[in-house]
């Protein structure tokens, strides 16, 4: 094999399995960025895994798959916003109890359904015209699935919102400042909801994405601990949807190349180089001044109560 | 931002711009140019929290164009007062009407909308966020969803042009000096169409400069019509800046006077319910030898730059130093390096003749030097310990407070129980967790441990920050009571006046070095302020490195 053809197959299982990540990444931006850490990402991909395989075995459609797990991913994370925003609670209990739980009833749910193929996946794409230039057609244009391409188009509409909106300062103030926030008016719970809300209909869909279009079939635990890549990816990202883009693809492509590499060097060492990423990144932007301009939103995993309460 | 995301953003833009056209015009973004409100009053007003009752029946008002001050002790019901105005809480009993017709405040958004804005003590900026952003928070954008920052960026600018308030819209807040930052907060109000504006305490922070541009802005406003609300301490500013006064005492009102027809004592005597030693007894007292020394002392800050910059100081055995500056000067670092808990890049620090560069903070400790850092909260006790705990916290190892392993209870609590009556600490108990101490008597036990360790070496740093006059007065008195023991003491304060009044000799701070040092009898305050400025009395060369570490903002 020559180099084009590594080139190409990692370059398009980059697009296939950074998809997942990339999704369930951007959704952890938000709810970060709103200060709540939500470490239940591998229970609500699980979950929008299961329930996708489910729904689309029955309608026959993908699609209802693929949206019932954005539905079911969002309702799950509202369990971790009850939890963390209105009752207060531990976030990182909450986010935890949160992952076993869509571990553990996925895995007693799903039981019956563990094997069967599902005949009904995402219809692969075929760009006509693009898919015929030589290295770059096959690569990108060529054998992938809408979700694939609509994750791309998601980073520079959620860069937008993060920093060129109104909702988007407001996102930004109520995760560094909440009390400045409220006393402007802005509407701290309701800003944290709806990015926790936002983070899982993200990761429910990339879920949903693995088991009718990536690997069509039902395993239990088919997640492998992507949510917890998720998390450094995030911390990877510093909490900005473009960088996410760039630490998604990045894994994915050196998930891939530890395949290929094995003979050099040892795949523990490879899978083990995100969370090299993530702490790298931790000590990096604990360095003094860096902290302020790229730093962790001050109101992480604190929840906020007004003065009176 | 790169060019792309310009394109994007300018793309959008135009696609919401056309949208919202027709809109914008009638809608504008808040300022108006017309104050609408003429009167206010609060009549009556209750606020009863478990166990306090804040504010019992309190009576106030304000007209269009006064500035008006509002005094009274820590915990005389000021704050609360205004946060019932600002609608933080809603009050148990009373009513608040404007321009005489009652209106209900729920929220500070139900405030803004009535043309009331406060500025908090510690400043409500979101850190990371630009000025214009800051601005623009919880405000609509005349272009709906999308955010119009150069518009707003423009209406900041015509404002801080109107009111002389400079501050660059385009900075992050974090990289603004406390003065500024205040700017910044008054122009968030003005935005939002503020006729009355809550000030809470604004010069506490501020350079003699800051302070004098700070009123001259505040009496702009008043003659345009807007009503100023202004909380503070310092008895000389608010009869230089204010017309009216209203005195509050326990949760009441003392008294409402017009403040020329009268002086700082009677005010002091209205908010303490006594008279009050406004000026501080300062006997002649002989100087003794150097205790401590510094000889060409540089260190980095928080964030590795350096801070100090070869300072070189002397304390002698009963003298109190005085290091005035504009916070951020290297204050905090001096008191470290002392103390030890920050290490020296080059220098030597000498105590009572011995080099102490290599001490650790604990044989520090022992050798005689007390700390009364500035973050008390944070640094200077245990939020979650009891008021005896924190009280043994730096003598626990002794006797007779300890044998070997073993605390010895008994001994413990008698001593609490004798620094708490000696130091007139008001807590429940000597079990009590001391978060729940008000800010004075937190500071009565900080001084209460350092002092009752006699030590040689008193480095106190700003001692009476946010302390009410009768708390202050006390501390004055202890500080002044060590000096005359012998003690040498270093007093790092932000206030001006208590350096003034304090120190024997003043040594003025400016980036990171000592721009000068004057007798107390010979300094003026203009002449100090005009060295916290940085024009030093003789060197320029002395602050050629520049690094201000960052403001202390909270």
């Amino acid at each position: 094999m020559g180099w084009q053809s590594w080139v190409v197959s990692t370059v398009s299982f980059m697009l296939s399995y950074g998809t997942p990540l990339l999704l369930a990444t951007l959704g952890e931006i938000y709810a970060e960025r709103s200060g709540v850490l939500n470490l239940g990402i591998e229970g609500m991909m699980i979950m929008g895994a299961y329930t996708a395989f489910v729904t689309a075995y029955l309608t026959k459609s993908p699609w209802v798959g693929l949206a019932v797990a954005a539905g079911v991913g969002c309702a799950f994370s509202l369990i971790h916003a009850f939890a963390s925003i209105t009752l207060r609670a531990n976030q990182v209990v909450s986010g935890l109890a949160l992952t076993f739980l869509g571990l553990g009833l996925s895995g007693v749910l799903g039981r019956s359904w563990g094997g069967k193929p599902l005949p009904h996946s995402l219809p692969q794409i075929t760009v006509p015209v693009l898919a015929d230039i030589p290295i770059l057609g096959p690569m990108l244009f060529e054998g992938h699935v809408a979700v694939e391409y609509a994750a791309i188009l998601l980073v520079p509409i959620m860069w937008f919102i993060l920093f060129k909106t109104r909702i988007g300062i407001s996102i930004r103030a109520v995760g560094e400042d909440p009390a400045t926030a409220d006393s402007l008016g802005v509407n701290v719970k309701r800003v944290r909801y709806l990015c926790v809300a936002v983070g899982g209909l993200l990761a429910g869909t990339a879920g949903g994405y693995l088991s009718v279009a990536y690997r069509p079939a039902w395993t239990e635990g088919m997640t492998g601990g992507m949510g917890w890549i998720v998390i450094a990816l995030t911390i990877f990202a510093f909490w900005n949807p473009v960088m996410g883009l760039v630490g998604a693809y990045l894994f994915a492509a050196l998930y891939h190349l530890s395949f290929r590499l094995q003979p050099w060097v040892s795949l523990e060492i490879l899978q083990a180089l995100p969370y090299v990423f993530a702490i790298l990144v931790l000590v990096f932007i604990s360095l003094g001044s860096l902290r302020k301009r790229m730093g962790s939103p001050a109101a992480l995993t604190i929840p906020y109560t007004r003065e009176e309460e | 931002m790169t060019a792309a995301s310009i394109h994007i953003r300018s793309f959008l833009q135009e696609g919401t711009r056309f949208i919202a056209g027709a809109l914008h015009f009638l809608k504008g973004t808040g300022m108006k140019s017309e104050p609408v409100l003429s009167t206010l009053e609060m009549k009556g007003i209750v606020k009863r929290f478990p166990g306090v009752l804040a504010n019992d029946g309190v009576d106030f008002d304000v007209r269009a164009g006064e500035i008006h001050a509002l005094l009274g002790e820590n915990g005389a019901g000021k704050s609360t007062l205004m946060k019932v105005l600002y609608g933080m809480y809603s009050p148990d009993e009373g009513q608040i009407l404007i321009n005489g017709k009652p209106v209900t405040l729920r929220s500070p958004l139900d405030a803004i909308s009535h043309g009331i804005g406060m500025i908090h003590q510690h400043f409500m900026l979101v850190p990371t966020l630009t000025v214009a952003e800051n601005v623009a928070l919880g405000l609509s954008s005349s272009r709906r969803i999308v955010l119009d920052l150069d518009r707003v960026t423009e209406k900041v600018h015509e404002l801080s042009e109107a009111y002389r308030l400079r501050v660059d819209p385009s900075e992050e807040v974090w990289r603004l000096s406390v003065g500024e930052q205040q700017r910044v907060e008054i122009l968030k109000a003005l935005y939002r169409g503020a006729d009355l504006l809550i000030l809470d305490e604004p010069t506490a922070v501020l350079t003699p400069q800051d302070v004098d541009e700070l009123f001259n802005t505040l009496r702009t406003m008043s003659e345009e019509g807007h009503s100023l609300v202004f909380i503070s301490h310092k008895l000389p500013e608010v009869l230089r800046l204010s017309a009216r006064a209203t005195v509050l005492r326990d949760g009441r009102v003392a008294g409402s006077v017009m403040t020329n027809a009268v002086s700082q004592a009677d005010l002091a005597c209205m908010m303490v319910g006594r008279e009050v030693l406004l000026r501080i007894d300062h006997p002649d007292v002989e100087r003794g030898d150097v205790r401590l020394m510094l000889d060409g002392v540089h260190a980095d800050g928080d964030r590795g730059f350096p801070s100090l910059c070869g300072i070189d100081l002397e304390v002698h055995a009963g003298e109190i130093l005085g290091i005035a500056g504009v916070s951020g000067n290297g204050q905090r670092e001096l008191a470290e390096v002392i103390a030890g808990t920050r290490s020296i890049s080059a220098g030597t620090v000498t105590l009572n003749g011995e080099d102490m560069t290599q001490w650790s903070t604990h044989r520090r400790l022992e050798a005689g030097i007390a700390h009364i850092p500035e973050e008390r909260m944070v640094d200077g006790a245990v939020q979650e310990f009891s008021v005896e705990e924190n009280l043994i916290l730096k003598n626990h190892g002794h006797a007779p407070y300890s044998r070997g392993i073993f605390m010895n209870f008994k001994a413990i609590a008698a001593m609490a129980d004798r620094l708490i009556q000696r130091y007139d600490i008001k807590t429940p108990s000597r079990q009590t967790q001391i978060g729940s101490l008000s800010g004075g008597n937190m500071q009565k036990l900080i001084l209460a441990r350092e002092i009752s360790r006699n030590p040689d070496v008193l480095i106190a740093a700003q001692p009476t920050r946010g302390l009410d006059i009768g708390a202050t007065e006390f501390v004055h008195q202890q500080i002044v009571a060590q000096r005359a023991d012998g003690t040498a003491i270093l007093l790092i304060s932000e206030d001006l006046d208590e350096v003034l009044s304090l120190s024997d000799r003043i040594a003025v701070m400016y980036e990171g070095s000592v721009v000068g040092v004057v007798d107390r009898k010979s300094a003026t305050a203009n002449e100090v302020g005009r060295m916290m400025a940085g024009g030093g009395c003789e060197a320029a060369g002395a602050r050629s490195l520049a690094p201000v570490s960052e403001p202390s903002a909270g």
